[in-house]
């Protein structure tokens, strides 16, 4: 007898977001992703400066800040045909990974965590033996009296009575399979992380001026010449390595510790084909020289990379709350925001739907691990097959809601290692003195694309420019691939695949629900845009 | 199963006789060492309840939340543990859907009058354009912070509009204090600084009362001055030394930065004072010009931010 539960609101993500699922014999049969909030920064960008594009898009999301801000700037870079000196490309890659480190390690433990660890359990700890294990796998600055005190704070804190943002959850729900010493370690680790991002926001700070929504980007460039000087290397350096030491010494063995318990999650919450733009260009040469590769990966082929053509990209609002039911090429044809109501038989979401070469596509960490892993990278290859080796899995078990979360923290080390050495790069430029942060340029009409491959996935902004005006400005969006909702041709998008045959313990507490929702990192208020309002325009972009 | 109550109610529904934990407090006085002076203030402390606070989220985008994670002395933690009990907010709490709409509606029944309201992002008023859990964000904000002993919007957007209601505002977003005619404490920005965030909650928390505020809603002791008339580089806009490309010369002498576009001279802030993320840097520091982000309709007003006025 199939049963439909709500789960809305969606906590612990970005932004506003309602699943529904349909349950039979304690598994997910059917699933639908809801955006529930609508902006419109496109509609909001219309006829502005272009060169202050990026501070409108930059509040897209102040949990993936600075990645919307970075993707404008490209765009308009590539419109008025302007290439940022070395030095720019350094900073801009170096505040992009300072980025990812605050945002994936607080996805991790703030916002993911508690789907696994079970708060109250650590409450039944021995703490010797909880620090013990945590020594043993990688932690090196905490012992037992650390153990001790994190258990006696929580006691306090549940003998309160207040438990605030803890209450009225699924403590003791019979998913939860850690046992008491590594769900203290995850509580501890959880607080350690609460301390980490504030030192992992200032290390984007020292170069972007100020963390949430940094302030030092321009088109042409970045604005912080005067932090180019050793005594700002040396603190950027140095706060560098105390992060990274952070995804090191706790992140990773901690994921890997508690993947070994869930190890049946490496079958559930998979999806199909995946899609990365690529990120971190090494040289001006792109995609050649991007760090992580651009490229699809179909069917879950691992033998195989597609090139992208953006030309592919078609966004579907048959099920969205748009007019018109035709599928268009992001800066084709237009499209206005129409409410009518939620009916999962028909129109049910603010998302569209993105499709390449029709067919739904995850993005964000595991598609760029996998990418890159089929693409032949190195590093990510040994890096991916070590942790696979460790937890006694095979590569099929990447394709999963515990895939994704180990994807998350594989590439979090990778960019971490990286990040020292464009950083030691970086010195070297200021040592030769070539080390210039801005280009200057001229106006011009054009068109721009900006593809940037950012924490949750393959972003890409298009503008273009008439007058030194916005004329046309679009957005397709990480979580839009991932969270949008069935296209024209009824296929499901990738959290609504992913979701298919869940195990439901228990449909009036949706855990494992959460569990695979929260591996995509969902952030709605990116997600949610609409095309350009102005009827009757039809525009074509420029492929690059 | 969470608990219900503070100690001492929860001692007294037990059985425990007031007196009897008027003597427990005694005992547990001596046992820590501590005069017996201090048993009376032992006994309060257990029974004081941490701040109720209810932070609602609406047409946001998460900056603000992320902008409190920043605070340092009081560490988030402490915030959380020790001085408020953080009884709703979608982005950190543990449960979802009907649970945490429980966790919600039980805090304000239970606190009605004494819960602090915190509220970012603002709100959508075209209908089916912000929803939580079925209902209109505009309903939900109607219904809660009439009920609150205090709203405080974080914000620029929460506090006038902010980003949604930029030209054409193509959401109908209104501020907290338009849709519900409740005067919020409006701490602006976008973000606003962590101190200012926490510094306000302490003001009420440490001194008991809540800050001056100026003409906008905003505490005057973090909004009473502009950018210009505390800023470093106020001696270079004195002597006409202006920055004219990003990167010249000027840039590398901390030149005046008025005529990239600078809004300094009418944006009310502390962020020359206090800097950011524990005083690394802050925008202009980082060679960038103040886009006014405190001020009401910054988006249409202080724009383009390149251009000086």
């Amino acid at each position: 007898m199939a049963q439909r539960i709500v789960v809305d609101p969606i906590t612990r993500i970005e932004g506003h977001l309602k699943i529904e699922v349909e349950i039979e014999n304690g598994k997910v049969k059917n699933a639908w992703s809801s955006g529930t909030l609508f902006r419109g920064i496109e509609m909001i960008l219309q006829g502005r400066d272009p060169r202050d594009a990026w501070l409108f898009t930059q509040r897209a999301c102040g949990v993936c800040t600075y990645v919307h801000g970075l993707a404008s700037v490209r765009c308009v870079d590539d419109a008025m045909d302007v290439t940022v000196p070395a030095g720019a490309r350094l900073l801009r890659n170096l505040m992009m990974g300072a980025q990812f480190l605050h945002d994936h390690i607080v996805h991790f433990y703030n916002l993911s965590a508690l789907d696994w660890v079970d708060m109250l359990s650590a409450l039944k700890a021995d703490p010797k033996k909880a620090a013990e294990i945590s020594n043993s796998i990688g932690e090196t600055d905490s012992g037992v009296n650390d153990y001790k005190d994190t258990q006696t704070k929580l006691k306090g804190f549940v003998d309160s009575g207040q438990l605030g943002p803890f209450a009225n959850a699924y403590w003791g729900h019979p998913a939860y399979k850690l046992p008491p010493e590594i769900n203290l370690i995850g509580v501890k680790h959880y607080l350690d992380c609460l301390k980490m991002q504030v030192k992992a926001a200032q290390l984007h700070a020292i170069f972007g001026g100020k963390n949430p929504h940094i302030q030092s980007l321009v088109v042409g460039g970045v604005t912080c010449a005067r932090d180019l000087n050793a005594d700002r290397l040396a603190e950027f350096l140095y706060q560098l390595k105390e992060v990274k030491a952070f995804v090191d010494n706790i992140y990773i063995p901690d994921i890997l510790a508690i993947a070994g318990y869930y190890k049946d999650w490496g079958g559930i919450g998979g999806t199909t084909n995946f899609l990365a733009y690529g990120e971190f260009p090494q040289s001006e040469e792109e995609p050649g020289s991007l760090f992580f590769p651009r490229g699809a990966v179909f069917k879950r082929n691992l033998s195989k990379v597609d090139a992208v053509d953006v030309g592919q990209i078609q966004e579907h609002v048959a099920h969205s709350w748009y007019e018109g039911a035709e599928a268009k090429n992001p800066a084709q044809g237009e499209t206005k925001p129409n409410f009518t109501g939620y009916d999962t038989g028909g129109k049910y979401s603010w998302l569209k739907a993105p499709r390449y070469n029709g067919e739904s596509m995850e993005v964000g960490p595991l598609s760029r691990v996998l990418v890159a892993y089929a693409a032949g990278n190195e590093a990510v290859k040994k890096s991916v097959d070590d942790a696979l080796a460790k937890l006694g899995v095979g590569p099929e078990a990447l394709f999963s809601t515990l895939g994704r979360h180990a994807a998350r923290a594989l590439e979090t080390k990778i960019i971490a290692d990286a990040m020292v050495d464009w950083t030691m790069e970086l010195i070297t430029l200021v040592k030769d003195g070539k080390a210039d942060t801005y280009q200057e340029w001229d106006w011009k009409d054009g068109m721009g694309a900006g593809l940037n491959d950012v924490p949750r996935g393959a972003l890409g902004h298009w503008i273009d420019v008439k007058d030194k005006k916005i004329a046309n400005y679009q957005m397709v969006v990480p979580s839009t691939w991932n969270l949008g909702p069935r296209c024209a041709a009824g296929k499901l998008g990738p959290v609504e695949e992913a979701l298919i045959g869940t195990p439901i313990a228990d449909p009036k507490q949706p855990l494992e629900i959460l569990r695979t929702i929260h591996s995509f990192d969902p952030c709605i208020a990116c997600a949610v845009h609409v095309i350009d309002p102005h009827t009757n325009e039809v525009y074509k972009i420029r492929v690059v | 199963m969470a608990h219900q109550g503070i100690l001492r109610d929860e001692l007294i529904s037990k059985g425990v006789s007031r007196r009897d934990f008027m003597k427990y407090c005694g005992t547990l006085t001596a046992a820590l060492g501590l005069s017996p002076m201090m048993a009376p203030r032992l006994a309060e402390a257990l029974a004081k309840k941490r701040q109720p606070v209810v932070y609602l989220s609406f047409a946001e985008c998460t900056g603000c939340a992320e902008s409190l994670l920043r605070t340092t002395y009081p560490s988030i933690e402490e915030v959380l543990f020790e001085l408020i009990s953080l009884d709703y907010h979608e982005t950190v709490m543990a449960a979802s859907g009907q649970q945490s709409e429980d966790a919600l509606h039980s805090a304000v029944k239970d606190n009605e009058g004494k819960f602090i309201c915190i509220v970012d992002g603002s709100i959508p008023t075209k209908k089916g354009y912000g929803m939580i859990g079925g209902q209109e964000m505009i309903d939900i904000v109607k219904e809660i912070v009439p009920k609150a002993l205090a709203t405080i919007c974080v914000g620029t957007c929460a506090s006038f509009g902010g980003l949604p209601v930029a030209a054409p505002n193509p959401s109908g977003a209104k501020s907290v204090k338009e849709v519900t005619g409740v005067d919020t404490i409006n701490i602006s920005g976008c973000p606003p600084n962590s101190i200012n965030i926490v510094g306000t909650i302490a003001h009420y928390l440490l001194l008991g009362k809540l800050p001056e505020l100026d003409g906008q809603g905003r505490p005057l002791w973090a909004y009473g001055m502009t950018i210009h008339e505390s800023c470093p580089r106020r001696a270079h806009y004195e002597e006409g030394n202006f920055v004219a490309k990003f990167g010249d010369e000027g840039a590398m002498n901390d030149w005046c930065l008025f005529e990239m576009g600078c809004k300094g001279p009418e944006t009310h802030s502390n962020c020359a004072l206090v800097k950011w993320n524990q005083g690394v840097n802050w925008p202009i520091g980082a060679g960038h010009p103040c886009i006014g982000c405190t001020e009401p309709e910054f988006w249409d007003k202080m724009s383009p931010f390149y251009v000086s006025k």
